[in-house]
């Protein structure tokens, strides 16, 4: 079984990397390298929630399947359970991170703060990719005020 | 009961497979953005190295083992520890060279390579290379210059994955002149 240590360096030398290779000095850059980390992290989110049992599939609410993002797939990919979780029951959550272990290595505060979204954008993708595989379509950004606590809204896109 | 058991399994099964499915789509990636498998298998080659100088100080801060003192001492560290830590799997040592200054690492199965098959248009793809990478770039912060390569993968066909480790030379720690 892989240790978490090694998923939390591999992520970190990805941002470095793909960031580095994918921006142009241009205003379009940073995004590009964002939504290619965002590609990556869907990719991984699907494949996730494809290896889960059909039992963990029989939601029955919007409001169970965000609970289950928070609580199992939190844990399962960062050993914690997320902070909180608020939603405006109209198909707007907000998962709140205290200490987001992929900002954790980086200062706390407003230091790096432009940085962080390059750290978020692979997390971003994970939850809407896992989104997608249970059913949901939907739209993910993360917001960071203070490192290492950062917001995850989940906008549930209706077809 | 049963809830909760179910819920420790299923982290536990996602966790481990988080790392291969974000490897799987870093070389996906990666195979995207460089025309051929040799670019790739050096950009991960490249980004191991970055990750092994900053994951040795990860291994000797959680593995407590001291100071080795021969290229024999450091590849049962490797085996036995190391790859036990990181991997969950603890590879054999064999096919020492008589010098002593090259061996193997036999892998029976490759966790990288769990759900992975390299496609026909990639055959020169190391897949793994990162791995190479890793141990290169940790060994030289333990002032150790080594080459490692993959020699049998079993995702090309091959029974075991194989990786050949080679002790180039000591890193002397370099001293401004006049000093002790």
């Amino acid at each position: 079984m892989a240790d978490a240590a090694l998923f939390e360096f591999l992520h970190t030398e990805m941002v470095a990397e793909l960031g580095a290779h994918h921006s142009d000095p241009g205003p379009g850059g940073q995004k590009m390298s964002l939504s290619v980390l965002e590609g990556m992290g869907f990719r991984v989110g699907q494949a996730l929630g494809e290896r889960l049992p059909q039992e963990t599939l029989a939601f029955r609410e919007e409001l169970d399947i965000l609970k289950f993002l928070c609580r199992d797939l939190w844990v399962a990919v960062f050993q914690k359970q997320m902070d909180s979780l608020r939603t405006n029951h109209q198909g707007t959550y907000v998962l709140q991170d205290n200490s987001f272990p992929l900002l954790i290595r980086m200062a706390s505060g407003l230091q790096y703060l432009e940085e962080a979204p390059k750290f978020l954008a692979f997390t971003c993708g994970l939850l809407r990719g896992t989104l997608c595989i249970l059913g949901i379509k939907s739209l993910v950004t993360a917001s960071v005020a203070s490192l290492p606590t950062c917001k995850f809204q989940v906008v549930i896109q209706k077809t | 009961m049963s809830r909760q058991a179910n819920r420790g399994t299923e982290s536990k099964k996602m966790s481990s497979e988080l790392f291969t499915l974000t490897y799987g789509a870093l070389v996906t990636q990666l195979c995207k953005d460089y025309e051929n498998d040799e670019d790739v298998n050096k950009q991960l080659d490249k980004m191991g190295y970055n990750i092994g100088v900053r994951l040795i100080e990860d291994f000797l801060a959680r593995s407590n083992v001291g100071r080795c003192h021969d290229f024999r001492e450091t590849a049962d560290v490797i085996a036995k520890v190391a790859f036990k830590m990181y991997l969950g799997i603890t590879p054999s040592v064999t096919n020492w060279s008589p010098a002593g200054d090259e061996f193997s690492l036999i892998l029976e199965n490759n966790p990288l390579v769990d759900f992975v098959e390299l496609p026909d248009n990639h055959s020169s793809l190391i897949y793994s290379n990162l791995l190479c990478g890793v141990l290169r770039g940790a060994l030289e912060m333990v002032q150790m210059a080594v080459e490692a390569k993959f020699v049998q993968d079993t995702l090309k066909g091959d029974g075991v994955t194989e990786i050949r480790m080679r002790f180039i030379r000591r890193i002397e720690d370099n001293l401004p002149a006049g000093e002790e």
